[in-house]
C-alpha cells in the first residue's frame, strides 16, 4: 500500500484512545440549574461576591445576546447548540475560599498531575534536578467554572505583578478591572462574546504595573470536566507602559459523546512601549473516528497595542477541538506598534478548523506579521481566515503574510481566506499562500532511513510548522512538538 | 555460507508495466557489484524494489537477505536491518535540520534493533568526524536536509548518511553522478573506508571512471530488466568502448 494511503487508512481508523486526556475527575460539583436566564446570570454574579456594577455589566450583555444570531459565515457546520440544555456555573464542591493548596480536593490534585501541570511549588522548586537556567512557570488553574489554585503569587507581588483568578481581581482591584474589562472586546463585540460577557466565571487577570519586566512565565491551565457544562472563561491581560509579560494557556478535557461548548473571551492591552507574548496549546477533546463528541470552540482573542511602540504577539498550536473557531487579532493603535499572529492549526478525524486572525492599523508606522501553518489530515475541513487592513491614517503600515497548508491524504480540504484593504496608499501589504500535499517520496526517504511511518510523518509535519514552534517558550516548543505528532497518529501504537 | 543478498529470478512492474524481467544477483559479504546498463533498463527500480518503495509489484522471484525472506519485511525494518539505499535523487525536507534528520534515522534504527539511543552529544561527535572526512562543512548539519544543497552536496550527504548508519548492503544509485573531480575522489573515499568483510555492496553507475577509485569485485550489465551479462573491472573498460548496442536485441 502506498505511504500515504496507509496513513490515511490509519487515520481513517483513529481511536478515541489516542487522545489522552480524555478521563473524568469524580468529584462532586455544585452547579447551577441547567439553561440560561436572568436569573442564572444574577446567579453567577452573586455566587462571586461580585460589584453591583459588574452584574449591570453581565445583565446588560446578557439582554443584548437575546437580540443576536449566531453566526454563520464561518466554513464549519453543526447542528444547532441548545442554549437552554447547558450548565452554566459549575464548580467543585469544597470550601469556597482556599487557604493553600492543602485545601484543593485531592482528586483535583491528581487531575492537574495526570495532566502534567504542576500546581506544587515546591515540587517546581525542590527535588527534581533542572536545568540550569530553565525559567520557572506560576500556573493559574481553572477547573471548569473556577480557579482552584494560583502559583507563585507571592514572588510575583513582590515584582508588583498581580496574577490570580478574574473574580478574585473583582474583588480585590475592581477599579482595575472595570478600567479594562470590555474596552479590547466590548460585550456587544459578537454572538459568542456578548454570550460570555453575560456568563463568564472564572478566568485570569494579569496586571504588569510599568517599568516591570515579569520575573517569569505566566501561564493558565483550563480543564472541562462536568458534562454538558459550557466552559466560559474570560482572560485579561494589562501590561503597563514599558511592561513585558509572556503568558501561555493550555486546554483539555474528558472525551464525553456530546459536545461541549467553549465560548471564552482573552482581552490584551499593551500601553506604551510594552509587549505581550501570548502562547497557546489547544488540545480539547477533538471527537471520536466517527466525529461524535468534541469541544465546540468558538473564541473571541484580542489584543489592543494602545499605546505608541507596542507590541502584541499571538502564538497558537490548535491541535484539539471538534470545531476551532478562533481569530486572535491586534488592533494597531499607537504608533509604530506591532502585532504578530504565529499559527499551526492541525486538523484530523473530522475536525473541523476556521481560523486566522486580523490586524487592524490604526497607528502610524504600523506593522504586523502573519505565519499561518496548516495541516489537514483524515476527512478535516481546515481553513485559514484572515483580515489585514490599514486605515486612512495609518501611513507606511506594513504587513507580511504567509500562509502554508499540508495535506495529509486526499479527503481532507485547506483553503484559505484572506480579506486585506488598505485606505492608505503608503500602506504595503505582502502575501504569499502555498498548499502542497504531504510527498510520498518524502516519507519513502525517511522510511528507508529507519523511521517507521507515523515517526516519518511527525517528522514532516514538524518541519514544515518549525517557523512557528520557533515562537513558543522553549518548554513548550517540544511539548507543542509532541503533541503535533500525537495528534496525527494513525492508530495507537 | 549464506550470500548476503540473493535475488532469484526477481520480477517487477509499477503501473501495469513490467520492469523487472527474471533478475538473477547474488552478493556475498566484503564484495562489491557494480551495474551498468543502459537509461530506463530499471536500475533504480531495482534498488527500490530492494528497498520497498510503495507501488511496486512484485510479480516473481525471490529475494533472501542474510537467508531470510526481505518481502516479508517492512521497509523501516529492512532498514534497520542494514539496507541502505543512497538515492539517485535525495529529496529535500524543508524545516528539518540535517542533523535532527540524522539522529531520528540512527535512534530509529536502534530503538529497532533493541538498542540503546545515542545521546546527543555522542551523535555530535560522531557526525562532526564523518562530515570532516567526506569534506562537508559542519554548518551543512544545521541547514534543513537538501534544501538548497547543489547536486555534489546531496551525494555527499547521502555518503555522509550512510558512514553514520553503517549498512550491511548499501545500494548506491549513481552516487557519482553531480560530482565533479574532486568531490568524486573524496566520496569514492569515504566508501572505501566502509568496505568490509561484514559488508556488501552494489554501485550503480554510468561512468567507468567511478570504478577506478572504488574497484568492484564484479561488473553486471543490466538491460530490459534483467542481468545480461557479468564479468570483472574490465567489462565497465569494454562497455565504454561498445557501449550497450549488443544488449538491444535482449530487450525486445
Ligand atoms: N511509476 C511508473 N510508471 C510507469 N513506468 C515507470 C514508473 N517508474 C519508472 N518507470 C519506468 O521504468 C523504467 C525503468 O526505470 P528506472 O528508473 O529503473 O531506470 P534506470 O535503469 O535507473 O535508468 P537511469 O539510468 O536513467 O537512471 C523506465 O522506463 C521508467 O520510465
Ligand atoms: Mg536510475
Amino acid at each position: 500500500m502506498a505511504a500515504v494511503q496507509e496513513t490515511v487508512e490509519q487515520v481513517r481508523r483513529i481511536d478515541v484512545e489516542q487522545y489522552k486526556y480524555g478521563f473524568v475527575t469524580d468529584i462532586e460539583s455544585e452547579k447551577a440549574p441547567k439553561g440560561l436566564s436572568e436569573d442564572i446570570v444574577r446567579f453567577i454574579s452573586a455566587k462571586k461576591n461580585e460589584p453591583a456594577w459588574m452584574l449591570d455589566w453581565r445583565l446588560d450583555a446578557y439582554r443584548r445576546w437575546l437580540t443576536m444570531r449566531e453566526p454563520e459565515w464561518a466554513r464549519v457546520s453543526y447542528p444547532k447548540i441548545d442554549y437552554q440544555d447547558l450548565y452554566y456555573y459549575s464548580a467543585p464542591k469544597k470550601k469556597p475560599e482556599l487557604a493553600s493548596l492543602d485545601e484543593v480536593d485531592p482528586e483535583i490534585l491528581k487531575t492537574y498531575e495526570k495532566l502534567g501541570i504542576p500546581l506544587r511549588e515546591q515540587e517546581l522548586l525542590a527535588g527534581v534536578v533542572r536545568p540550569e537556567g530553565e525559567r520557572r512557570i506560576a500556573v493559574d488553574a481553572v477547573f471548569d467554572s473556577v480557579s482552584v489554585a494560583t502559583t507563585f503569587q507571592k514572588e510575583l507581588q513582590e515584582a508588583g505583578v498581580i496574577f490570580m483568578p478574574i473574580s478574585e481581581a473583582l474583588r480585590e482591584y475592581p477599579e482595575l478591572v472595570r478600567k479594562y474589562l470590555g474596552s479590547v472586546v466590548p460585550t456587544s463585540d459578537n454572538y459568542f462574546a456578548t454570550l460570555n460577557s453575560a456568563v463568564f466565571s472564572d478566568g485570569s487577570f494579569v496586571y504588569v504595573p510599568p517599568g516591570v519586566r515579569c520575573p517569569m512565565e505566566l501561564s493558565t491551565y483550563f480543564r472541562i470536566n462536568e458534562r454538558n457544562t459550557g466552559q466560559f472563561e474570560r482572560t485579561l491581560i494589562i501590561a503597563d507602559k514599558g511592561a513585558y509579560v509572556s503568558y501561555l494557556e493550555g486546554c483539555t478535557a474528558p472525551q464525553r459523546d456530546e459536545n461541549q461548548l467553549h465560548a471564552a473571551v482573552v482581552e490584551l492591552v499593551a500601553m506604551d512601549d510594552a509587549e505581550i507574548k501570548y502562547s497557546t496549546v489547544q488540545n480539547w477533546y477533538p471527537g471520536n473516528a466517527e466525529g461524535v463528541g468534541g469541544i465546540y470552540n468558538f473564541v473571541t482573542k484580542r489584543g489592543d497595542c494602545r499605546g505608541d511602540n507596542s507590541k502584541i504577539s499571538w502564538t497558537q498550536v490548535e491541535t484539539g477541538s471538534a470545531i476551532t473557531w478562533k481569530y486572535p487579532s491586534c488592533i494597531l493603535r499607537g504608533d509604530n506598534s506591532s502585532g504578530e499572529f504565529y499559527s499551526i492549526a492541525i486538523s484530523n478525524g473530522h475536525q473541523q478548523v476556521d481560523s486566522g486572525t486580523k490586524m487592524i492599523h490604526l497607528g502610524k508606522n504600523t506593522s504586523s506579521r502573519i505565519i499561518s501553518k496548516g495541516i489537514a489530515a483524515g476527512v478535516s475541513q481546515n481553513t485559514y481566515r484572515g483580515q489585514v487592513t490599514a486605515h486612512r491614517k495609518a501611513a507606511g503600515a506594513r504587513n507580511f503574510t504567509a500562509c502554508d497548508s499540508l495535506l495529509i491524504g486526499d479527503m481532507c480540504g485547506a483553503h484559505t481566506v484572506p480579506y486585506i484593504e488598505a485606505r492608505n496608499p503608503t500602506a504595503v501589504f505582502e502575501h504569499e499562500a502555498t498548499t502542497s500535499k504531504i510527498s510520498e517520496d518524502v516519507l519513502f526517504y525517511c522510511i528507508q532511513r529507519g523511521l517507521s511511518q507515523e515517526e516519518a510523518v511527525g517528522l514532516v509535519v514538524n518541519g514544515f510548522v518549525k517557523d512557528v514552534l520557533q515562537q513558543l517558550p522553549m518548554e513548550f516548543a517540544v511539548e507543542a512538538q509532541k503533541l503535533i505528532s500525537i495528534s496525527l497518529e494513525g492508530s495507537v501504537g | 555460507m549464506t550470500a548476503l543478498l540473493e535475488i532469484r529470478d526477481l520480477r517487477a512492474e509499477i503501473g501495469g508495466r513490467k520492469i523487472l524481467n527474471g533478475l538473477d544477483l547474488t552478493v556475498n559479504k566484503g564484495e562489491i557489484h557494480a551495474i551498468m546498463g543502459p537509461n530506463g533498463a530499471g536500475k533504480s527500480t531495482l534498488s527500490y524494489v530492494l528497498a520497498g518503495k510503495p507501488g511496486y509489484e512484485i510479480t516473481g522471484g525471490q529475494v533472501l537477505f542474510n537467508g531470510e525472506d526481505l518481502f516479508e519485511m517492512s521497509p523501516d525494518e529492512r532498514a534497520a536491518k542494514g539496507v541502505f539505499l543512497a538515492f539517485q535523487y535525495p529529496l529535500e525536507i524543508p524545516g528539518v535540520a540535517t542533523l535532527t534528520f540524522l539522529r531520528a534515522a540512527l535512534n530509529a534504527q536502534r530503538k529497532k534493533r533493541g538498542e540503546e539511543e545515542l545521546s546527543s552529544p555522542d551523535l555530535l561527535k560522531r557526525v562532526r568526524e564523518l562530515a570532516k572526512k567526506l569534506g562537508i562543512d559542519p554548518e551543512m548539519l544545521r541547514r534543513p536536509l537538501n534544501v538548497g544543497f547543489s547536486g555534489g552536496e546531496k551525494k555527499r550527504n547521502e555518503t555522509l548518511q550512510m558512514a553514520l548508519l553503517e549498512p550491511r548492503l548499501c545500494v548506491l544509485d549513481e552516487t557519482d553522478s553531480g560530482l565533479d573531480i574532486d568531490a568524486l575522489k573524496v566520496v569514492a573515499n569515504g566508501v572505501n573506508q566502509l568496505r568490509s568483510t561484514e559488508r556488501g555492496m552494489i554501485v550503480i553507475t554510468h561512468y567507468q571512471r567511478l570504478l577506478d577509485y572504488i574497484v568492484p569485485d564484479v561488473v553486471h550489465v543490466l538491460a530490459a530488466g534483467r542481468i545480461v551479462e557479468t564479468g570483472g573491472k574490465d567489462l565497465a573498460l569494454q562497455l565504454e568502448a561498445t557501449g550497450y548496442a549488443q544488449y538491444q536485441n535482449e530487450a525486445a
